[in-house]
């Protein structure tokens, strides 16, 4: 099994949603994450005074999905995420040791 | 426990030095009645008998209504719309803080307001103060008799219950107070602000509304040969016979430059310049500054203090000049900054306000669309370049706006005012009500003192005040509670939870 954790660009969500459910992942966790890369920080100006904003709003995914589906799975998140512009963010991948479903007790790639 | 007692107990006492300080006056003020009030219980027997003979004349019913409209109108400009507005501008965790502050001393003020407030402000007294005739607002209504006392309006013969005018009038110097409040946002102890509050208002406040706005009223020149006495019973500055329909020097300048003394005072906001201190909701900005534009047709048409000619020219202008100063905020932004924000167009609704206030029904339309398009690029150049030249964290731009806008507004109304620039003109003669106008520059010299005098005033006063605070509770809080935000530090409450 495998973790993949995902960091996009926030109104690029369904998008990557929809991709995944098409290739067979049956569930995601979302969140809403803020951070700096290569796209760096902008500025923003209220009356006189200049900011620099170093964080920008990305959205973070997480899906737990059997190794044989990732390459899969990568490929639909590139594909889907993708503007071609700096800041599309990236994709990591863990190996994941262990899954229980709560309500039933099944374990391993069962529980996914 | 201990030291709220020891505080409220420094609290009394200022009240009471403040009142010993102003008996004096009461001396000018003896038993006359109020502005334009109608000869009342104490009138001799034979005005008795003339007024039977020809009765006095009753409010009309549309300006009473009109009046108790825009009466609540300009209470909408506080709370909520100015609370709203600088709420918005601060950051998260001064939020309630900033609520709190406007909610508090609007209320405060309108409690003194009609304890001693109104009476300092608009009964006979002195050139610089009015007397103690309607303390706790004691005759503006005989129970026994259910007799109202009548305050004077524009027209002659034309009456409004006093209290009418009397509600009118609180909700402006509560505004007044309020309007400070963002030049020391995100910084101040809430016990500071109180004290200050009261100082303020009693010395600066009710002084320059009366120095400005009270006379005796169109009735009372009812001869050739009493003008020169009624013109010496009226307000200094309204002596000198400068314009102010609305209160640009009352309100504005007033406000703004004792903001920019508290500013100063109170010193720079910890992390001022180097950490980012972003408006927290931009959009309780655009609704609080859309709901003072709602408000501020009550304030200035309201102004006309009847529902007549010059309460509708007051009205368009008011509408005419924020559009334009709207608009020329927003471009002047764009060209110069880049960018077009809804904060700069925020900020230019508020600039075009304040600066068509003393101008609004002193001016035609031609007026307000100069006054308008000017303020806003002027005010834009006061929160702007002039901010840098100050060296001062006025946190919201209350110098910037208020101050820069009442200035400008009421130094332009002196030019606007003229017939041949489409202006109304001006009463030359209360005996007749005969209109004319001014030569244009001198009636802007008139205007410049009137600002002049105002800046000065208000700026010791606010000094003294803030000083006099400072020696009683402090004015910061300690450096957790405000790294930690007002909201939590100072009143135990969050405005969040998420």
């Amino acid at each position: 099994m495998k973790l993949v954790t995902a960091i996009i660009k926030p109104f690029k969500l369904d998008e990557v949603r929809e991709a995944l459910s098409a290739v067979g992942v049956t569930g995601i966790t979302v969140t809403e994450v803020k951070g700096f890369g290569r796209q760096k920080g902008h500025t923003e100006l209220y009356r006189g005074a200049e900011y620099v904003v170093d964080f920008l709003p990305k959205v973070k995914i997480e899906a737990a999905i059997k190794s044989e589906i990732l390459e899969q799975v990568i490929e639909a998140i590139e594909k889907a995420a993708n503007t071609g512009k700096i800041g599309d963010g990236k994709v990591f991948v863990f190996d994941l040791e262990q899954a229980i479903r709560i309500r039933t007790g099944e374990t391993g790639a069962e529980a996914l | 426990m201990k030291s709220f007692i020891r505080k409220l107990i420094a609290v009394l006492a200022m009240f009471s030095v403040l009142g010993l300080n102003t008996v004096p006056l009461v001396a000018f003020a003896q038993d006359k009645p109020a502005a334009g009030a109608k000869a009342d219980d104490k009138a001799p027997a034979k005005d008795e008998k003339k007024e039977e003979a020809k009765p006095a004349p009753t409010p009309n019913k549309g300006d009473t209504a009109w009046m108790l409209t825009s009466t609540a109108l300009v209470l909408a400009m506080s709370v909520p719309a100015l609370a709203l507005f600088y709420g918005g501008l601060v950051r998260s965790k001064n939020m309630l803080s900033m609520l709190m502050q406007v909610f508090v001393t609007f209320s405060l003020v309108v409690v003194l307001w009609c304890i001693y407030g109104y009476s300092l402000a608009f009964t006979e007294g002195n050139a610089y103060f009015g007397g103690f005739d309607r303390l706790f607002l004691g005759g503006t209504f005989d129970a026994m008799k259910g007799d109202f006392a009548m305050a004077a309006t524009f027209s002659k013969n034309t009456p409004l219950y006093e209290l009418v005018f009397v509600a009118f009038q609180a909700t402006f110097a509560a505004i007044t107070c309020c309007l400070i409040l963002g030049a020391v946002a995100e910084r101040i102890k809430f016990s500071a602000v109180l004290i200050f509050m009261v100082l303020w208002f009693t010395f600066s406040y009710a002084p320059v509304a009366h120095m400005v706005w009270f006379w005796m009223g169109p009735d009372a020149y009812t001869d050739p040969k009493v003008v020169d006495a009624m013109n010496a019973k009226a307000g200094l500055i309204w002596q000198w016979g400068a314009l102010d329909f609305a209160g640009g020097t009352v309100v504005h300048i007033n406000s703004g430059v004792a903001g920019l003394v508290g500013a100063y005072l109170v010193g720079k906001r910890i992390g001022y310049g180097k950490e980012a201190m972003t408006p927290h909701s931009l959009t309780m900005t655009m609704l609080g500054a859309s709901l003072l534009w709602f408000g501020w047709f009550g304030f200035n048409a309201g102004s006309a203090l009847e529902a007549n000619g010059s309460a509708a020219l007051a009205f368009m202008n008011t509408f005419l000049a924020t559009a334009c100063a709207v608009l020329s905020w927003m471009f002047g932004e764009w060209l110069f900054k880049g960018k077009p924000s809804m904060l700069g167009a925020a900020s230019g609704c508020v600039a075009g306000l304040v600066a068509i206030t003393p101008a609004a029904g002193n001016v035609g339309i031609p007026g307000a669309f100069v006054i308008g398009t000017a303020a806003g690029l002027v005010c834009l150049w006061g929160v702007n370049q002039l901010k840098r030249w100050l060296h001062v964290d006025d946190a919201l731009d209350v110098f910037g706006i208020h101050a820069v806008g009442g200035a400008l507004g009421a130094l332009l109304t002196g030019i606007f005012n003229a017939q041949s620039l489409g202006g109304p003109g001006l009463v030359t003669d209360w005996v007749t009500g005969k209109v004319g106008s001014n030569p244009i520059w001198d009636q802007f010299l008139i205007q410049a003192q009137g600002v002049g005098m105002t800046i000065v005033w208000t700026g010791v006063v606010a000094f003294i005040a803030f000083k006099i605070a400072d020696l009683i509770v402090g004015l910061r809080p300690a450096e957790e509670v405000e790294r930690e935000g007002l909201d939590i530090g100072e009143h135990g409450e969050t405005a969040y939870h998420m």
